[in-house]
């Protein structure tokens, strides 16, 4: 069943997809200001550039503290909502859960601007809370997602032979679903992570004084003198997400092999 | 079966699942659905000049419908949604395609892990690679002058609708793949030896049963790149040079520099309703193969 024709389109196809990625080196370490060819030389200076930027790594310092108290919030309420999909049955089931992963089909635009509307209204100020109220609010779909299956590939007669050894609803969480779940709650956090560092809307709109990453990137793409030291730290950060992926992937392949289920591949 | 469990838990199953559902469906209400209603709510006020009173008509409504400028910055972003749409979901029913029936199944998640990957990276460094590459001063023409083929900038590559739906191609092209290849793979394999064995060929196989199948997929595939696509700030700004707005750069002028905060909920409830009607519509269209599996 091999056909040469399809195969010849996916290789395009991939390459389509990592074209412009594979430029970011090209030009990171590219000896000139103007993102062009002909290559003018090999410099590490971008890179030298990119390291002594203190406001860069304030930015990424706030990006980071968001990041990760999105991914944990954002993992905690996704387990609740994925374990009671999961393993109960009550009433309004279906809306709530539609009103959770709304944000999955929302234009990013309007959640932001319907919570900055609101935030604005109350008197809240523009801060770090914010970005983190808003990002979590659409890293708990992605969550809800990876849990869901996490919580639905496990053998509930494992549950159930915990009860009948006398083990409470409690320490059967904690002693039986909890580690078979795990590989799940650990891809869940990597992805709301990533998700969180990487959005910008919500973190242009909602953060105040304190810029976060993205949204000091995306200031910077105004100054073409600055562009190549932003080139140089899209390399490092394309870096940093393939292994944080690798690892994301390394966990959920486990969690699949412990519950004895078949790899069907892929994120979400 | 399970229902003798549940007394263990001293709760029935209903007050069980709505108490651990909570935490989720409060923080959905309170920052999402109270939100939502407020836009609803500002929209149907009158601004001016950062004031917001309290007097209720629909006369926002009739600004953002039949304002020139507005109707024109809404169709830009329909036809960009729309072609960003068709472009990614034609060129990534091939990719689904192959992954899910031409690849091994042990290396089918090397695969979709290479596919996902470029998804994972910076989306706004992504965009800003192709405003690099198809710029004037670009990538793709620096490159060609360098070669000499071409003695000046190509124009009709930057700065004009085109170039936009290149670079959201690009970027959501991981979304349209992975709901067409999961519909594949569901496909029983032995319907289709079924229709080869009744002497159908292996193109009208595709046509009459794998292509049917998979319309789901499909579908889920439409939404998903659609939705996003139509309220996308930054590849407008970007690519666009600030000068082909779409809907979400509208809504940003409105609220936050001219602030009249009523006539940019007013926007905000229209992109809802447009992208709300088109979605229900095409779901209503392609009814008949939603459900279709088992």
């Amino acid at each position: 069943m091999k056909s040469p024709g399809l195969r010849a389109y996916a290789i395009s196809y991939l390459i389509f997809l990592y074209a412009p990625i594979v430029l970011l080196p090209i030009f990171a370490f590219n000896d000139s200001k103007i993102i062009a060819f002909p290559l003018s030389g090999f410099t590490t200076h971008w890179f030298a550039e990119m390291w002594s930027d203190s406001q860069l790594f304030r930015a990424l310092k706030n990006s980071l503290v968001i990041s990760g108290t999105t991914a944990v919030i954002a993992t905690v309420l996704g387990i609740c909502a994925a374990r009671a999909t999961t393993r109960f049955a009550f009433p309004a089931k279906g809306g709530l859960l539609g009103l959770i992963m709304l944000p999955l089909v929302l234009p990013e635009m309007i959640v932001a601007m319907s919570l900055l509307v609101v935030l604005l209204a109350i008197g809240v100020n523009l801060s770090f809370l914010t970005v983190i109220l808003g990002h979590v609010l659409i890293c708990t779909p992605f969550a809800v997602a990876i849990l869901s299956s996490a919580f639905q590939s496990l053998d509930k007669s494992l549950e159930e032979a915990a009860y009948d050894l006398g083990e409470t609803p409690v320490s059967t969480f904690r002693l039986i679903i909890l580690p078979l779940v795990m590989p799940g709650i650990i891809s869940s956090l990597l992805i709301c992570f990533t998700i969180s560092l990487d959005e910008f809307i919500i973190a242009y709109f909602l953060s105040g004084a304190d810029t976060v990453l993205s949204a000091y990137i995306y200031s910077q793409f105004r100054f073409p003198a600055r562009v190549p030291a932003m080139l140089a730290l899209g390399t490092v950060l394309v870096l940093v997400s393939i292994v944080l992926l690798s690892i994301a992937e390394y966990f959920r392949r486990r969690g699949i092999a412990k519950t004895g289920g078949k790899d069907t591949g892929g994120f979400l | 079966m399970a229902s003798g469990k549940q007394s263990g838990l001293g709760r029935s199953e209903a007050s069980s699942g709505l108490l651990l559902i909570s935490p989720t469906a409060i923080y959905a209400v309170l920052l999402l659905a109270a939100p939502l209603a407020t836009v609803v709510l500002f929209s149907l006020l009158t601004g001016a000049r950062g004031q917001i009173t309290w007097d209720f008509s629909l006369q926002n409504y009739i600004d953002v419908w039949t304002g020139p400028v507005y109707r024109a910055i809404m169709l830009r972003s329909l036809i960009v949604a729309f072609g960003v749409t068709l472009v990614t979901v034609l060129i990534a029913y091939p990719i689904a395609y192959f992954v899910s029936f031409h690849v091994e199944p042990s290396k089918k998640s090397l695969w979709l892990f290479l596919i996902t990957i470029p998804f994972w990276t910076s989306y706004l460094i992504r965009v800003f690679l192709w405003k690099v590459i198809l710029g004037y001063n670009g990538v793709v023409n620096s490159g060609l002058l360098s070669i000499g083929v071409i003695d000046e900038p190509l124009q009709w590559i930057n700065y004009n609708v085109g170039a936009l739906i290149v670079t959201l191609a690009h970027a959501y092209a991981p979304f349209a793949i992975l709901p067409i290849f999961v519909s594949l793979e569901k496909i029983d394999r032995s319907l289709l030896e079924a229709g080869q064995d009744l002497g159908e060929s292996r193109l009208r196989t595709f046509w009459r049963v794998t292509l049917p199948l998979s319309m789901a997929g499909v579908i889920a595939a439409t939404l998903i790149v659609f939705i996003p696509t139509i309220g996308d700030y930054v590849t407008p700004d970007l690519i666009g040079g600030g000068k082909l707005p779409m809907i979400a750069n509208m809504m940003e002028v409105q609220m936050l520099k001219v602030n009249n905060k009523p006539l940019g909920s007013a926007i905000a409830v229209s992109a809802m309703f447009i992208v709300a009607l088109i979605a229900v519509g095409f779901v209503l269209l392609n009814r008949r193969f939603i459900g279709g599996q088992k």
